[in-house]
């Protein structure tokens, strides 16, 4: 199959028209020594063979009936509606507003996320939007050292520890030397970062922590920024962006940056990506901002409209004085976020936040009562919950072979926490589910 | 407040873009922000209330104490669904986009996306792939990885793949941060700290240097548009890390030199990154891997057809040499039981090879790490699979030969009227530059993108490369049609026309867009970058800005 309009005459045309004799001659520019040796690719094949190819592949996949997995990534429900939107060709098969006078669309709606972003998180700037939390996680680090003029950051192991690895590559970029504060993983700790430990940092450009943690544990955000400040370092708070229906806006407890995964806003889990980093700041911070920003201002008559704007920070306007390498970003993600926000409004947005804490507080409650399992860490938690679970490892394989995935196994993280699950419950877990795996957990015991 | 959605672009194309914009003193009013549609208790989406059963379970567990509580709860819009429906449509009928007309922005390969691509994607089989399910139920994602870098490999003569970069920069990074940890294995990481870029780069390149530690040194291009081999060999030296050398280069340009670029390369111990944004035009004329690079990225958004989205997602593969292989991220999709020719042959003949197992390796100890959450971007993958099996071989040949014979043709149809520095040879884009029209005329380039504005087609990219003088950027891309081509012909003959006998009426452009140009000095000044509830100051406040160039480039 071939997307080419070309008919040969027009080929035979458009060649006589450049004055070659064939198409062999537009490459006699590659030199002999380099030309291409022979490839092994498969012959083309019709929309119903590829089809039927894809197919395969996705048939090959198990999709659980009934899934307890988070740990990052969370199913919740995706309105059709923001199918819709972000299916319109307009978005999906546009570039990059540089021309803003015909990508008022897409310009306006990035504004409207960065609207939107700035009200859930309670913070004055956003960006455009990243490539994922991990790398908002680590571009957020950078933006600390450079605001600080230091070289050292520091992250509490409370951080999922995806991003902590990519936090560590990106700082091993410019030489960035990357300190972990512990949380308290002991047995009848409560999972959280000690604030104490953060005031005693030296010379750190920031501090990142998570809400909630990466165990699903509620932490101290206004003592741990307290403590951030006392050492002269910004504070980075990392947040779940459904979260903060319920939860403080990170710009009330003290955050100087707010990063975040934002694919719980109306983005499928599709195997990891395509997801949307979140990134917002205080507008003092905002020229070592990375990354795309829209403004609004106005035309010669007066109308208003959206440009890509403080372009003086970007790569293709500074190099390699700019404050990062990025550019092509998730803009069409951004778009999902923005209509899945507009969709379910705050009402929505905050029953989401509701239903998923009190099915995790279900599960949590039935699995205990049914004395399959106890809380691992004492404190407080939202929509995901660490559980002890005995022989968790051997139950948790028996349990996906019955289509039925019973979480995260933490140990594959963090040796200390063996025998230990971390279980997410969304608006989408049903009593049945919690039902169904109570059961499958005792016919494993 | 009143609204009206502006016309859509009419099908030719050749009238004008915005009819409901067009004509007349009338203003458009521009659709409002989704707050000013907001009515309280307003609402789309409901959701169930937790039953009373899941109450009662939940109630020994611990309640949110009030200190973790938000005290105000956010501002989102309350519309309904046909309202937000309405409000994102009539945002969509603002944008021009590669569906609905002409769209030749040159570096950014803005070629038809196939519909098929997005079913794939959307296969609930793959869209609901949990990335920590075990990997035993998520088989198939990850067989589509391999296979995917099994073709990349192919094309690109690379013997070992990363799919992990989230874009092309990503993609930059991740290259240049192995280059470095190559160098430090050999033990001459102190010594190598500098990156060669030729003058013709994208902005990325030395951004990329500056996030690995390294100073970048520009080398300046000859007279032909290629690398100055003279001032390449006397920077290279045993102190330079990389070249990152893009090819076909930003004027769209093959480097006929390549072979002694990277044989001086080579004798000098770096490393070649080759910068793949322009692999549109060499499918199955040019593997970089065998021809001594060293490393590439690919952008699935370019040469594989997926959509730009309005910028991003993209993604940003990586093909390496064997040297470079143990420094790629982790972890990496890989065949752990089952024949890998066996595994191939059976997925190019659409059967699945009973006993074959697929997982993710990350034991890889000499890993430069992670460089995104995950995978990468998993559907764009799976966008990129489908579009090169519908292709296959033959039809990734004919992408190359179109793409290529489509911009020589512009070439030759306008070279006449728009000067061009570099008159050779086109592969997959021609730059031209509006000097002669800025000179005779006082008509910029800016004015010249403006004015195709209002003949419905996306102007070209302007000002980049930096070293053609008022550059205007031409990537016609593979899937455009004579008729097409032929009609942007005319428009650009019609504004150099124009630009000759009535400047004026060229600097008014755009006239028939839904705004008119707008003022970015001001944006820049005094930044409004989100929407201020009634109840907000002003906090609009100005900014002391270094200027701000009218630059826009890909």
């Amino acid at each position: 199959m071939t997307y080419s309009p070309h008919t040969e005459a027009d080929r035979v045309l458009m060649l006589d028209a450049v004055g070659v004799e064939s198409v062999d001659d537009l490459f006699a520019d590659i030199p002999a020594t380099v030309r291409a040796g022979a490839w092994d690719v498969p012959p083309p094949l019709a929309e119903q063979e590829v089809r039927a190819e894809l197919a395969r592949l996705a048939g090959r996949n198990r999709i659980p009936e009934v899934s307890f997995l988070g740990a990052g990534a969370y199913r919740h429900l995706i309105p059709s509606v923001v199918g819709e939107v972000i299916g319109r060709s307009e978005f999906a098969t546009a570039y990059t507003p540089y021309q803003p006078e015909v990508s008022q669309g897409t310009l306006q709606s990035i504004y409207e996320f960065q609207s939107l972003i700035c009200e859930l998180t309670g913070m004055e700037v956003a960006t455009a939007s990243h490539y994922d939390g991990a790398t908002a996680t680590a571009e957020a680090a950078l933006m600390a050292c450079r605001l600080t003029r230091r070289s050292r950051v520091a992250v509490s192991a409370g951080v999922s520890p995806d991003y902590r690895r990519v936090l560590q590559t990106y700082c091993s970029g410019p030489g960035i030397e990357v300190v972990t504060v512990p949380v308290d993983l002991a047995e009848g700790g409560d999972g959280t970062t000690d604030p104490s430990a953060v005031e005693s940092l030296d010379e750190v450009a920031c501090f990142i922590a998570a809400q909630p943690n990466f165990y699903g544990q509620l932490e101290p955000m206004r003592d741990l920024a307290d403590a951030a400040h006392a050492a002269g370092a910004q504070f980075v708070a990392v947040v779940e962006p459904t979260s903060l229906a319920l939860l403080e806006a990170p710009g009330k407890y003290g955050a100087d940056i707010v990063a975040a995964e934002g694919q719980p806003l109306g983005i499928p889990v599709s195997f990891g990506g395509p997801y949307v980093g979140l990134m917002a700041a205080r507008m003092a911070s905002v020229r070592q901002m990375p990354g795309r920003l829209v403004g609004a201002t106005r035309d010669e008559q007066g109308r208003k409209g959206y440009v890509l704007t403080l372009q003086a920070r970007e790569q293709h306007i500074r190099r390699e004085k700019a404050a990062s390498n990025i550019c092509t970003n998730q803009a069409l993600m951004a778009l999902a976020a923005t209509a899945y926000l507009a969709a379910v409004g705050p009402t929505g947005l905050r029953e989401v936040a509701e239903l998923s804490a009190t099915q995790a507080r279900h599960l949590a409650g039935a699995l205990g009562s049914a004395g399959l399992a106890e809380r691992r860490f004492g404190g407080t938690y939202l929509n995901e919950v660490a559980l002890r679970v005995p022989d968790a490892a051997r139950r948790h394989a028996a349990l996906a072979e019955r289509g039925i995935v019973a979480g995260h196994l933490l140990e594959r993280d963090e040796p200390a926490l063996r025998d230990t699950l971390l279980l997410a419950a969304t608006e989408l877990t049903t009593d049945d589910d919690i039902a169904r795996l109570v059961g499958a957990l005792e016919e494993t015991r | 407040m009143s609204v009206e959605a502006p016309g859509r672009p009419d099908a030719s194309g050749r009238g004008a873009a915005f009819s409901g914009a067009a004509g007349g003193d009338e203003l458009t009013v521009v659709e409002p922000l989704i707050f000013e549609r907001s009515r309280a208790e307003r609402r789309a989406v409901r959701f169930p209330q937790a039953s009373a059963a899941a109450r009662e379970a939940a109630a020994g567990q611990p309640e949110l104490p009030a200190s973790v509580l938000r005290a105000q709860a956010p501002r989102l819009p309350e519309v309904s669904e046909l309202e937000m429906l309405r409000h994102f449509n009539r945002l969509a009928h603002l944008n021009q986009a590669i569906d609905l007309n002409f769209y030749p922005l040159g570096s950014c390969t803005m070629k038809y996306n196939p519909k098929v691509n997005e079913w794939a994607a959307r296969l609930p089989g793959l869209a609901e792939s949990h990335p920590l399910d075990p990997e035993a139920l998520s088989q198939g994602s990850l067989e589509l990885m391999w296979l995917l870098a099994e073709l990349l490999k192919e094309i690109s003569g690379f013997g070992a793949i990363s799919l992990q970069p989230a874009a092309g920069a990503h993609g930059e990074l991740t290259g240049i941060l192995m280059a470095r940890a190559y160098h430090r294995a050999n033990g001459e990481g102190e010594q190598r700290t500098k990156v060669l870029v030729p003058d013709s780069a994208h902005g990325t390149n030395p951004a990329t240097a500056t996030m690995v530690g390294y100073q970048t040194v520009t080398i300046r291009s000859n007279e032909r548009g290629g690398i100055d081999l003279d001032a390449l060999r006397s920077a290279l030296g045993p102190d330079v890390a990389a070249l990152m050398i893009t090819n076909p280069s930003t004027l769209g340009i093959f480097e006929d030199q390549i072979d002694q670029v990277l044989a001086a390369v080579k004798e000098s111990g770096a490393i070649a990154y080759m910068d793949g944004a322009n692999l549109n035009a060499i499918l199955g004329r040019f593997r970089p891997g065998e021809t001594g690079f060293d490393v590439m990225h690919f952008n699935l958004h370019k040469t594989f057809s997926t959509p730009h989205g309005g910028g991003g997602p993209g993604a940003g593969p990586l093909g390496v040499s064997e040297r470079l292989e143990p420094f790629l991220p982790r972890p990496m999709p890989i065949l752990v039981d089952g024949d890998p020719e066996e595994v191939r042959a059976n997925a190019w003949a659409g059967r699945s090879t009973p006993g074959a197992r697929f997982a993710l390796d990350d034991d890889r100890p000499q890993s430069i790490g992670k460089v995104r959450s995950l995978y990468g971007n998993f559907g764009m993958f799976v966008r990129a699979y489908t579009y090169i099996r519908s292709n296959g071989d033959s039809g990734l040949r004919t992408i190359s030969e179109d793409a290529v014979l489509a911009a020589n043709y512009l070439r030759v149809k306008l070279h006449d009227v728009y000067d061009l520095p570099y008159d050779r040879l086109s592969k997959h884009e021609v730059v031209f530059s509006g000097r002669r029209q800025k000179r005779e005329h006082g008509v910029t380039t800016l004015d010249i993108a403006k004015a195709i504005l209002d003949h419905g087609i996306h102007p070209p990219t302007i000002y980049f490369p930096l070293i053609v003088e008022e550059a205007l950027m031409v990537e016609p891309t593979e899937t455009e049609s004579l008729e097409t081509l032929d009609h942007f012909v005319g428009v650009m003959r019609e504004i150099a026309e124009l630009a000759a006998t009535d400047p004026e009426a060229v600097k008014r452009a755009p006239v028939t867009t839904p705004v008119g140009r707008l003022d970015e000095a001001a944006a820049a000044r005094r930044p409004d970058l989100r929407y201020r509830f009634g109840d907000e100051a002003d906090g609009v406040a100005p900014v002391a800005s270094p200027p701000e160039s009218e630059a826009p480039t890909t």
